[in-house]
Order: C-alpha cells, then sequence, then structure tokens
C-alpha cells in the first residue's frame, strides 16, 4: 500500500519516480485488480440442475488485471512524470472560452436544431435520437432550476416526470373520453399539457414542504425516497394507475386536431401531402422542442426577476436571504414547483411519443441521469445542459452502433449491455477531471457597466 | 444619554437565551435611541452576537421581549416575528460577524437581492414580471439606480460587476454594509464591521457609519471590539459580561466605571487596568469623533496596549 | 402472541443485518461527511463473493455442523478481504481524488460507483438471482399454538441464532477497536476535525482507508448473512438493503456505532411487523417513508447531538 503514491502529493511534488518504485506500483496495481476481479469475474456461477455451479474464467481475469496494470502504469510514464501535462488553470477554466463565442454558438445552434428534420441525410433514427436528447436537455433544464440555481439537491426528479406521463396517460385514455366524449381525444394532449404541468408543480409542493428544513446530502436522499414511495406506489395500486404493467394505448398526438393517418381527415390528405409515418415523428419533434425552449425562455426570464435572483442567493447564504427579508420557504417551493411543472410537461410528451407508459420508465438510475446532465454541464449553465445532454445520451446511443465489436469479441458480446457500466465509470472519470462540469462559468443576471463571467469556483453549490 | 420614553427605536426587556444548561444571555434589558449609534462591547463570549441573533429572530429568544417602534407609532414584537419579517416589515438589516456575501454574484447583484421584497411586488410576484411588465421594468431600474447610490457611498461603483467574493476584505464589510441599507431599515445591526480591517479601511468604515446614521437619520446597534471605533463613533454603550449587562451609558460614563474596567478588559491589576484605558482615551481624544479615528488595533483585551 | 412473538425474533434477525450495513455508512459519514452510496453495492458483492466461494467450497446442508462452522468462518474470511480491497479501491479512485472539492462532486461520484459495482455482477454473474440450498438448518421450536388454522409454531432458527450472536461479536470487537485502540483515537480525532487531527500527525488518508476497510468488511458479513438468510442474492439486492441501512444509521445518529446497531434494529424490527400486520407490498414505502420522517424530524437521530444553527 505504501507504495501507492498518493495522488495529492503527486500533484505538490511531481517528481519523478525511481523505477523500482513504479515497478512496485505496478505490481501492487495488477495483485489489486485480480483481489477484485477475481470471484466476481472468474468464478461465474450458473444454475445447474436445482443448485449452482462454476464456471472458472481465469484468462478473462488475468486480460483485465493486466489492462488495470498497463493503465497504471501508462499514468505513471504519461501523467505524472511531466508536471507540465497537468492541465493549466487556463485550459481548466472553461470548456467554452468566453460569452463572445456562446453569442454565436447559441444561434447557430438553435437554427441546426430547427431544421434538423429537413438537413439531407437525416432519417427517422436521427429524429427520434434527437427527440430523446431533447427530452433530457428540457428535463435537465427543468432539474437546473432547482440543482443549479436554488442549489437544493433533488434525487427524486423522475416522480414528477412520472406524474405528468401519468396524468395524460390516465386523462387521456380514461377520463377525458369519458367526461366529454371520444371527440375529444384528438385534443388531450393539448388539454392534458398544462393540467400535468399543474399537477406535477403540485406534487413540487408536497413533496418539497416536508424537506424545506434539510439541507446536503441528507435533501438527497430524501428526495430519492420520495421519488421511490412514487414509483412503489405507481406498481401497487393496480386499480388506479394498471401496477407493474403500466397503461397502454394512450393516444397519440394529433396536429391539432388533424390525426396523423392515411386517408380522408388525415394530416396528410389535409396538406396535400403524401403521407409518410415520419410526418408525427417531425411533429413530435417540433413539439419537444418548442417545449424545451419554452422551459429555456423562462428560466431565462426568471433569473433576471426577484425570484431567480432569490433562488441563486439562497443557493450562496441561506442565512444572509433570511437576514435581508427573503422568505427562503416560498423561494424554495417555488424553486421546485417550477422544476416539477417543467418535469410534468415532459412527462406528457413521454406519454404520447411512447403511447405506453409503466413504472419501469421512472426509476432512481433515470433521475440520476438526468442529474448528471446537470451537473455534468455545469451547475446553472443553460447551453452546459444541451452539450451534456448530447454527450451522455449520444454516448448511450453509440453503444448500439458498436456492432464491429461483436465480430472482435468473444460470440455472445453485445455492446448494448456495457453502457450503464460505461455511463457509471465515466461519470466517476469526470468527476474527477471536471469536478464543475463543462461550463465553469456563471453569467451575472443584471449589468452596471460591463459584463464580466463568474468564475463557478466562486460560487456556492448551495444547501441542499 | 440613555434614550428612555418615545424617543426609543428599540426596547430590550428582560431578554433572555438559554441553550441546553448554558445561559447566553441573562435578564438583559436596554433601549436603543432614533438615530443613535448605541454599541455592545464585551469580552468574547459576552452573549453579543446572541443578542444580535435574538433581535434578527434567528433566535428564539427563552424569556422576553424586543419591541420595535416605528417613527410612524407602529410597534413589532420582535422576539415573536419569524427572520426574514423582522428585515421585511419590521426593518431590521444586520451583517455578519463572519461576512455573509453571495459570493459568485455580482456586487451588484449582491443589492439587488436586497431589495428583492420591493422587486417582488413590482414583478406581480413574478406573474407580470415574466413579460416584463412597464411597472417591473421601472422597478428594476430604480433598483439599479439604488444599487449605484450605495455603491458609491461605499466605494465600490467599480467593482459593480465582479464577483463579490473577488473583493478584498475590507471591500467585503463595506459591501455588506450596502447591502444591508438596500432592505431601507430603520435599525443596522453590524456585528464587528472593523474585524480584520487595517487602518485605512478601518477609517472609511467609520466614515461610512457615521455618514449613514447623519444622512439616513436611522439607527446603528454595533457590536465592536476596536475601542478606536467604539469610543470615536457611538452615543451610547452597552456593557456585557457573560450575558449579563453590567454597564450602560455615554461613552465617558462607561470609561470611567470601575465594574467595565474589571470585568471587560479581564485585567486583575488596576493600575494596569488604568493604562490601558488611558491609551484608548488618549487615542480616541487625540481625533474628533468622526473625522479620523485612531489607527489602534483590537481588543485591548490581553495586558499591556499594542504599539 | 405467538405470531407476535416470531415476528419480533425475525425483525431483530433482519435488524442485525441491517446495523452491520449501517456501522460502514455511518463511520464513512462521521468522518468524511459523505454518504458512500456504493456502500450498499459492496455489502452486495459481500454476498456475491460468499456464494462464490460456497459454491467452490462446496458446503452443503448436508455436511456436518463443525464442518459448515469451519466453511463459514473461512467463507466470511475470504467476502471479507475482498469486499475491503473493493472498498479500499473505491474510496482511492473515486473519492479521495475528490476530498476537498465541489461537495456535488463525490456524491455524483458515488452514484456513479454503485452503477459501476451494480452492472460489473450483473454483466459477470448474469442477471438472474442465484439461489442456494439451506446449508444452516434446524432450529428450536419455542412454542407452540393450536389455532384455528392449524397449529402455529414459533421457531428460532439456528440461523438466526448465528447470525444474532455474530452480530453480537463483532460489535463487540468493534466497539472495543473504536474505544481502545490508538486506531480508533485517530478516528474519533478526524472525525471531530480532520485539519486538527493532521497537524498533531495522524495520518489522515490512512484513517479513512482504514474506515472504508472496516465498513467493507462488517458490510461483507452482513452480505454472508443476508444471501444464507434468504438464500437467493441478485446484483440489485444493495440499493435497497443499503438505503434501508443509511436510515438505520440516521435514526441512531450518525456518527454513533452503538446508535448504528439500535436504528438497524429499530429498521429490521418496523419493516417485519409492517409487513406482518399491513402489507408486504408497501413494505419498502415504510421503509422509505420512515427514511424521510428520521430525516425531518429527527435528524440528529436518537443518540445524536442536537445541531444548533450557527449564525
Amino acid at each position: 500500500m505504501a507504495a501507492a503514491p498518493k495522488s495529492n502529493d503527486v500533484k505538490t511534488e511531481a517528481r519523478p519516480l525511481e523505477a523500482a518504485a513504479i515497478a512496485k506500483d505496478v505490481l501492487f496495481t495488477a495483485i489489486l485488480a485480480f483481489i477484485i476481479l477475481g470471484p466476481i469475474l472468474g468464478l461465474k456461477t450458473f444454475a445447474i440442475s436445482g443448485s449452482l455451479a462454476l464456471e472458472q474464467r481465469w484468462g478473462l481475469v488475468a486480460v483485465f488485471a493486466a489492462i488495470a496494470a498497463a493503465g497504471r502504469l501508462a499514468y505513471h510514464l504519461l501523467v505524472w512524470q511531466k508536471p507540465q501535462a497537468r492541465p493549466s488553470k487556463a485550459a481548466s477554466a472553461s470548456f467554452l472560452p468566453a460569452i463572445s463565442f456562446g453569442k454565436y454558438l447559441v444561434p447557430v445552434v438553435l437554427i441546426l436544431a430547427i431544421a434538423l428534420p429537413f438537413l439531407p441525410g437525416v432519417d427517422r433514427r436521427v429524429v427520434d435520437l434527437a427527440i430523446l436528447i431533447l427530452t433530457y436537455i428540457m428535463l435537465g433544464w427543468g432539474l437546473n432550476i432547482v440543482v443549479g440555481l436554488a442549489g437544493l439537491l433533488d434525487l427524486g426528479y423522475v416522480a414528477f416526470y412520472a406524474v405528468g406521463a401519468y396524468a395524460y396517460a390516465l386523462l387521456a385514455t380514461i377520463y377525458l373520453p369519458a367526461w366529454f366524449g371520444d371527440g375529444i381525444v384528438p385534443w388531450a394532449f393539448f388539454i392534458t399539457l398544462p393540467i400535468a404541468g399543474i399537477l406535477a408543480a403540485l406534487w413540487g409542493v408536497i413533496l418539497g414542504f416536508p424537506v424545506l428544513r434539510l439541507r446536503g446530502d441528507y435533501l438527497a436522499i430524501v428526495t430519492l425516497a420520495f421519488g421511490e414511495i412514487v414509483r412503489v406506489i405507481l406498481i401497487n395500486w393496480s386499480d388506479f394507475t394498471g401496477g407493474p404493467a403500466g397503461i397502454g394505448g394512450i393516444p397519440r398526438p394529433s396536429f391539432f386536431g388533424l390525426p396523423f393517418t392515411d386517408g380522408e381527415g388525415g394530416f396528410a390528405a389535409f396538406f396535400g401531402l403524401d403521407f409518410k409515418p415520419i410526418h408525427r415523428i417531425i411533429f413530435l419533434y417540433y413539439v419537444i422542442l418548442v417545449l424545451a425552449l419554452l422551459t429555456n425562455f423562462v428560466t431565462m426570464r426568471l433569473r433576471r426577476l426577484p425570484v431567480g435572483r432569490a433562488w441563486e442567493a439562497l443557493r450562496e447564504d441561506e442565512i444572509a436571504c433570511r437576514s435581508l427579508g427573503i422568505n427562503t420557504t416560498s423561494t424554495k417551493l417555488t424553486a421546485f414547483a417550477i422544476g416539477a411543472m417543467f418535469a410534468g410537461f415532459a412527462g406528457s410528451f413521454f406519454a404520447t411519443r411512447q403511447g405506453f407508459v409503466s413504472p419501469e420508465s421512472f426509476v432512481f438510475l433515470e433521475s440520476f441521469i438526468i442529474l448528471a446532465v446537470v451537473v455534468l454541464g455545469g451547475l446553472g449553465s443553460q447551453i452546459g445542459v444541451v452539450i451534456a445532454a448530447i454527450v451522455i445520451i449520444g454516448a448511450f446511443e453509440v453503444f448500439r452502433e458498436l456492432n464491429f465489436l461483436k465480430a472482435v469479441m468473444p460470440a455472445g458480446f453485445d455492446p448494448v449491455q456495457y453502457r450503464m457500466l460505461a455511463v457509471g465509470a465515466a461519470l466517476v472519470l469526470i468527476m474527477r477531471w471536471k469536478p464543475r462540469g463543462f461550463v465553469t462559468r456563471r453569467e451575472p443576471s443584471v449589468v452596471l457597466k460591463e459584463k464580466k463571467a463568474i468564475s463557478t469556483d466562486l460560487v456556492a453549490e448551495g444547501h441542499g | 444619554m440613555a434614550a428612555s420614553g418615545q424617543d426609543a427605536l428599540l426596547r430590550v426587556e428582560h431578554l433572555s437565551m438559554r441553550f441546553g444548561g448554558l445561559t447566553a444571555i441573562g435578564d438583559l434589558s436596554f433601549t436603543a435611541a432614533r438615530n443613535d449609534i448605541t454599541a455592545i462591547i464585551g469580552p468574547n463570549g459576552a452573549g453579543k452576537t446572541t443578542v444580535f441573533n435574538c433581535l434578527t429572530g434567528f433566535y428564539k429568544p427563552t424569556e422576553g421581549s424586543v419591541i420595535l417602534t416605528h417613527e410612524d407609532g407602529k410597534q413589532f414584537l420582535l422576539e415573536r416575528m419569524d427572520d426574514f419579517r423582522i428585515s421585511q416589515q419590521a426593518k431590521v438589516a444586520r451583517t455578519f460577524q463572519n461576512i455573509r456575501l453571495f459570493a459568485g454574484m455580482t456586487v451588484l447583484e449582491n443589492l439587488m437581492v436586497a431589495q428583492h421584497n420591493t422587486l417582488m411586488r413590482a414583478s406581480g410576484f413574478t406573474v407580470t414580471g415574466i413579460f416584463n411588465s412597464p411597472t417591473y421594468a421601472r422597478a428594476n431600474r430604480e433598483a439599479i439606480e439604488f444599487s449605484e447610490h450605495w455603491l458609491e457611498k461605499a466605494g465600490l461603483v467599480d467593482r459593480a460587476d465582479d464577483a463579490a467574493g473577488e473583493l478584498p476584505y475590507g471591500d467585503q464589510r463595506r459591501l455588506e454594509i450596502a447591502r444591508a441599507m438596500c432592505t431601507k431599515p430603520v435599525l443596522l445591526c453590524l456585528d464587528e464591521p472593523a474585524a480584520g480591517l487595517n487602518p485605512r479601511e478601518s477609517e472609511d468604515l467609520n466614515g461610512l457609519l457615521l455618514n449613514i446614521r447623519n444622512e439616513q437619520k436611522i439607527a446603528i446597534l454595533l457590536i465592536e471590539h476596536d475601542m478606536s471605533v467604539v469610543m470615536g463613533i457611538s452615543d451610547h454603550i452597552v456593557v456585557l459580561d457573560y450575558g449579563v449587562k453590567i454597564s450602560d451609558g455615554s461613552p465617558a460614563e462607561i470609561r470611567s466605571d470601575p465594574a467595565v474596567i474589571r470585568a471587560y478588559l479581564g485585567v486583575e491589576d488596576e493600575e494596569e487596568a488604568e493604562v490601558v484605558v488611558e491609551r484608548a482615551v488618549a487615542a480616541v481624544a487625540k481625533k474628533p469623533a468622526g473625522k479620523k479615528v485612531a489607527a489602534k488595533k483590537p481588543p485591548a483585551r490581553k495586558k499591556g496596549g499594542r504599539k | 402472541m405467538e405470531y407476535f412473538l416470531q415476528q419480533l425474533i425475525n425483525g431483530i434477525t433482519l435488524g442485525s443485518i441491517y446495523g452491520l450495513i449501517a456501522i460502514g455508512y455511518t463511520m464513512v459519514y462521521g468522518i468524511i461527511g459523505m454518504i458512500n452510496f456504493a456502500h450498499g453495492d459492496v455489502f452486495m458483492v459481500g454476498g456475491f463473493v460468499s456464494l462464490i466461494a460456497i459454491v467452490a467450497l462446496g458446503v452443503t446442508g448436508g455436511s456436518g455442523f463443525f464442518p459448515i462452522i469451519l466453511a463459514l468462518v473461512l467463507v466470511v474470511f475470504i467476502a471479507m478481504i475482498i469486499a475491503s480491497a473493493y472498498n479500499w479501491t473505491i474510496e482511492r479512485v473515486a473519492y479521495r481524488p475528490l476530498r476537498g472539492s465541489f461537495r456535488l462532486a463525490p456524491l455524483i461520484s458515488a452514484i456513479g460507483m454503485s452503477i459501476v459495482l451494480q452492472e460489473f455482477v450483473r454483466i459477470a454473474q448474469d442477471g438472474r438471482p442465484k439461489p442456494l440450498q439451506p446449508i444452516v438448518t434446524g432450529g428450536y421450536e419455542i412454542m407452540s399454538r393450536e389455532a384455528a388454522q392449524g397449529e402455529f409454531i414459533v421457531r428460532l432458527s439456528n440461523m438466526q441464532i448465528f447470525i444474532i450472536i455474530t452480530t453480537l461479536i463483532l460489535m463487540a470487537v468493534f466497539t472495543a477497536v473504536i474505544t481502545r485502540t490508538s486506531l480508533g483515537r485517530a478516528q474519533r480525532s478526524c472525525e471531530q476535525d480532520m485539519k486538527m487531527a493532521s497537524l498533531l500527525g495522524i495520518d489522515i488518508n490512512r484513517t479513512i482507508s482504514i474506515t472504508f476497510i472496516m465498513g467493507a468488511a462488517l458490510a461483507a458479513v452482513a452480505g454472508l448473512m443476508f444471501f444464507l438468510y434468504y438464500g437467493v442474492t441478485d446484483f440489485y439486492v444493495g440499493f435497497l438493503a443499503g438505503i434501508k441501512a443509511f436510515t438505520a444509521a440516521v435514526l441512531g445518529g450518525i456518527g454513533s456505532i452503538p446508535g448504528a446497531m439500535i436504528g438497524g434494529l429499530i429498521i429490521g424490527l418496523i419493516e417485519v411487523f409492517w409487513s406482518a400486520y399491513f402489507s408486504i407490498e408497501y413494505k419498502d414505502v415504510a421503509a422509505f417513508a420512515m427514511l424521510a420522517a428520521v430525516l425531518i424530524f429527527l435528524p440528529q437521530g436518537i443518540l445524536g447531538k442536537p445541531e444548533i444553527e450557527k449564525v
């Protein structure tokens, strides 16, 4: 153990280690890797005639231990031996060098986003992926209000997404037709959207109220518990929610009353187009784009209003807020409510897009991915969320494309199986490399003379 | 000149605060007059900050009452109010011993947050503000102007768009006072505003405080160890020791009170105590109050004053 | 009455297991102030390693009493060593580089690590639950009663005796380590003030590493017992058990080892009684609601000290 250099010391000293010490450390890494991987990877259990037997795979363990040792050696030689190789302050300070760069970036991305379905080479799969990414961008922006601005760490955000999805699913399949007749179904999405948002916001307040006094990790774990409670209730309250099987046959959205169907009265016929299934996908794309942009617009606007400034002040110092006459209770609750409202909108969209909802879609992991989008992007940064959502969700998709690996690797290898593992590992690594996320600049909400970005090293991470 | 009768802005009556078995404040009564600077002094651990926390609602006192009377006769029982309401309605602002700025926000933003309640109303509690209603736009402009006004007083206009956390220590102290003033208080409570300041900064601070009192016509409640500040600018001093008031009066009265000399200066030897006090007095006497104040640094708690 | 007694026995057994896991949370939280989110998964790894060791050693219910005890002791040691290696590595890779950085970073890193462990075990050992024939069998009938549906027997199984006795021994050893040894003193001083401890010559990194190792060792024992008790394990057991154990740690007063044990017992009893008398489907809701209630109304826990807000 003593041989393993302490990473803290290395940063300050960065003097070359002796070859013997390196060899010892690499050997130690190999042994440790062998111990760790040995039993779980090396001895695979499988069921045989009512009991368990073991399959030995020591070769695999040796390969991975060797990889770990080689990695450690490379680290020694390439990173620790060269002090100048450490990322300099300037380089690590910002992913987007300056605000002026962002000024051009934003319109370009926006135009690209609007034109995307009609760009050459864009097929259904790309639009589908874009819809998925936009959904996460919207959720990320919504959560950014709670975590990034108000500094309240919420690990149960997916509960509000679930509320929105189930609100739409139940209203559109059962209640609206029962109350107003079937004629309302094509309009269900547009009617339900605000209702879902309000319901989710209400739940934001209900779940936010008890946790007002909590801060830090405690707040995180209580919100996690609330998220799980909502999911367990969705599973077990079968009469109302359909239980584990969920709710199917949710009406697809219509083009403001015109269904996306072939033939008379459909969207294609009305506009004199040839019927194509992709029309609906493109429509969905624009719906989520508008919803996401709305989220962004509202958030940007709120930041310039007293309530938004109070959120940020709350993140910086709650006690000072109270001494300035800010009602921290209502400030926190509005953050929870508005964040939850956007999750509710996104949930409704999710339900209409999938046509099916079940508790499976609202597990803790989902909350975590949304949080990862926000943290990776850089807390409080709107453009950061966009980048992080593209990186994370894009990386998920890349695993689907890794089919060539199947040829190289042994039979039965399926890259998709590894994507959560990769995401987990990537998060650990990214936290080491960029704990503050991609965008480490905060833009002031009001300017007297000259706009200067603030390094987020100064920005507090909030109490919650 | 202990304030009495209707002139009293703040009346603290039989205030007690106990934490478990520990009595931080025991049966404390004093008054603070309108437009006076009242200093609360006492050795470390005497319960001064606890008094502030009781006044501003961060602690609920175990016993006693704190009554604030506005000029129009409106009374507030501070011990019964939530902390944020004390600032919002009773108009009591405070600063903190260990500066609590919004470090990641700009200097200007710090001052804008202090005008939260005014702006909140102007923004129709966000509903109309989100569409940038003319009312809100005007209120916002006025808030920026008001902030600029205070930035000028605190000498921070040039730093308005820098992060508050980047400012030097002395500037942060003044910014915190300016921020408190942006809530338009009738009573400003300052918790050791001169702590850690160098002589020049200390002087700037005195100027700012006297300016606040003279121009804004508000009362200031001051906790301070720096005798030059206390003796130089206060109109009235309350001395605490172990949570109990041991003296109360004008600076001159306090200076000559043997109980204060014994307890506050913590000097057993009477003779030595006199030397310490004389030095403090001499330092103040040399310079008329309000202009320049002695460059003498903190508490004459230990034996022998400094330089 | 008989039914109640039986539930009480079951609750204490389950509570002992939660208590052992909770110690790991409480020590790590006490010393570095973070929730080791991956701790529940280290517990799961401990269970899996035990399972593999049991299969590899060929232990079955048919082997005699002493061979079984001997084998289980060996299995416990293997599980402890390997789980410790895991937790040590996790601390080095995911937490130590982030110490003193942005507060959210270690939490995200911990959740990332938790996902890595779950996914690693899922991929390496496939996702199916792993059942095993009972190894420790037999027990004592304490009480029986003729009931309308037939005879109701209150049983105290050997397995339960094994779990409770092991827990008591570990608790005793552990308390002695914390209160009597210089290592324990170092841990307690780091808990109070890490900077000061380091100024006084305590190797903080080493102390923290050992804390993680000790927590993992106890979690590994809990993993073995949990697996033997239920006779089945899978890659996902760590999540729920971890949350319940964390609740136990907070309930007992974070940082307090006897508190963790008491909290564990309370959570175990609540879960068992809730399942027995109310609804088994909602037993996890009970656990989560309990967690929320404890954190909201009793954040200092039973044996913790209340915190006064510093202004």
